[in-house]
């Protein structure tokens, strides 16, 4: 390991890229996330790769797909009314199994919405934004740190599985700073992509990446494959943060910049002799229901706390299946939830006024 | 742990100047965040950011009960006096935040920052004067690190006004 060093959100999220053999990204700006285009902008150029900025955020998924096509690690990044543009050439990769990052910064919406931070994409990032049925494998980091770890794996996850992969974040965590620890060496994994559409001279029959399937039985067996795949991840790639769950009289549940937000709430609910849970899904997709299971009992109830109308709150409550209440509390418009709010409700969960 | 609030005008370095305490804690071995408002600013509006120094994880990079306030403009510590934490600390320029805090809790020191960087020939060095009185009311770094703290935020091109912003420094520091 080396150095800590500060560094902004965004520009670790490009660095972390770059460290992953990622040598082709196209893009276009949008804030919060522009500095990642910056970065990748002064770099490319510097190692020989590529960067391009498309003449809009259609032609950079497209342009994403044709890199992942040929077999070489590649990014994109926007923010939400982006990634709303980009759901088309998304459902086509995911339908062609093209290993690619989609880096979503989210901002508060519906429409233009404005520049500050929000949680209101899940459902377009989790629940597929584009058409058909397929899932993209969707990361939600919380820190600088894990910006990093997280990118360098979400490179390897989209080869392992042949599927797009989204970092998940929002505005604050783009645009924060914090110490981050780089490693000597990434542990990149080489997949096989003998798959890829690379020229064959002749040697091999050629290879095609496609999203067409127009036998109704060609489909069906595509999709089954999809869904087989799929489960392979739900089983292998599940991950959630615990922290205080062991006894805890309510369980908050919270990702990203919210669930810092919840690890000061523990801290003044132990004050008041309340104690607070959190479960922090790390993959939103897959969904990490095995540890609800664990904790179903919990004797107050859930609470799940986002920056959003209530979104992630629908898996949450898939997940207990009735078994418990699930309480909802969540800031729009490019509010945060409030240590203060937040504690309050827990309070009167917890029926200690 | 030092919860810090530093607002003012966009174009006073606001931004910069909590960048520099956090590279300074990030340098003696602390855990830092700094969170920058980044709505729509522009130069003349106003802009702020939330610096947090701690021996402990940190939390939410969001402050809601800062100890520590600097402020550049008026409407700054109007804005945030209310939240500062009992015995908290107000550093201010004299110039730029004429009406002074009402709550008698805190401690507030007003420094006519912006003149003595007029004086010393860099009006962008105001800041860099706060931080002084800021770094030596609290402890919170050394000058030492304030100056690795320059030499990692500045770049490189500006590296030859290290002298004089230690310098600007040292006179908040004794203020």
């Amino acid at each position: 390991m080396g150095k800590r060093i500060l560094m902004k959100g965004n520009e670790v999220i490009a660095e972390a890229a770059l460290r992953a053999g990622c040598r082709h990204f196209f893009g276009y700006p949008i804030t919060p996330q522009t500095e990642i285009s910056h970065y990748m902008a002064r770099k490319m150029e510097e190692i020989g790769g590529v960067f391009l900025q498309a003449e809009s955020e259609v032609a950079a998924i497209n342009m994403v797909y044709g890199a992942a096509s040929a077999g070489v690690r590649v990014m994109t990044s926007s923010s939400s009314p982006g990634i709303s543009l980009k759901q088309e050439g998304i459902s086509y990769s995911a339908c062609a199994e093209l290993p690619m990052v989609i880096v979503d910064i989210v901002r508060c919406g519906p429409g233009l919405g404005g520049i500050l931070p929000a949680q209101c994409d899940y459902f377009q990032v989790v629940k597929g934004g584009g058409h058909g049925d397929y899932n993209l494998i969707v990361l939600a980091p919380a820190s600088v740190q894990e910006l990093y770890e997280l990118t360098v794996e979400a490179f390897n996850l989209a080869d392992r599985y042949r599927n797009p992969v989204v970092i998940l974040g929002d505005g604050y965590l783009g645009q924060m700073m914090e110490a981050v620890e780089f490693r000597d060496e990434e542990p990149i994994e080489k997949g096989n992509k003998d798959w890829a559409t690379t020229g064959h001279g002749g040697k091999r029959i050629h290879n095609v990446t496609t999203s067409i399937y127009i036998d109704p039985n060609v489909l069906e067996a595509h999709n089954r494959k999809l869904q087989e795949k799929y489960k392979k991840v739900k089983e292998n790639e599940t991950r959630a943060e615990v922290v205080n769950c062991d006894g805890a009289d309510v369980i908050v549940v919270a990702y990203g910049t919210v669930a810092r937000v919840v690890k000061n709430v523990i801290k003044d609910a132990e004050k008041l002799g309340i104690k607070v849970g959190l479960i922090r899904p790390i993959t939103l997709w897959p969904f990490p229901t095995e540890v609800f299971d664990k904790y179903a009992g919990v004797p107050k109830g859930f609470l799940t706390v986002e920056m959003s109308s209530g979104q992630m709150v629908e898996d949450v409550r898939l997940a207990l299946n009735g078994r418990n209440r699930v309480e909802f509390h969540g800031r729009m418009g490019g509010n945060v939830p409030t240590q203060k709010d937040i504690l309050d409700i827990v309070r009167q969960m917890a029926d200690k006024q | 742990m030092q919860q810090i609030i530093i607002s003012g005008f966009g174009g006073q370095g606001i931004l910069s100047m909590g960048r520099l305490l956090a590279a300074g804690g990030l340098h003696e071995g602390h855990n830092v965040s700094w969170l920058p408002s980044y709505g729509p600013e522009m130069r003349g509006g106003t802009a702020n950011c939330h610096v947090i120094i701690s021996n402990e994880e940190i939390g939410s990079p969001i402050i809601s009960c800062p100890n520590a306030l600097i402020v550049m403009n008026q409407p700054s510590l109007d804005k945030f006096e209310n939240m500062v934490e009992e015995n908290g600390i107000i550093v201010m320029d004299s110039a730029l935040v004429p009406i002074k805090p009402k709550r008698k809790d805190l401690r507030s020191f007003s420094l006519p920052a912006t003149e003595k960087a007029y004086e010393m020939g860099h009006p962008a060095f105001a800041g860099v004067i706060l931080l002084g009185k800021f770094i030596a009311e609290t402890g919170i770094i050394s000058s030492k690190s304030f100056e690795e703290a320059l030499r990692t935020v500045l770049s490189p091109s500006k590296h030859n006004l290290i002298p004089d912003e230690m310098k600007a420094l040292e006179f908040g520091m004794s203020y």
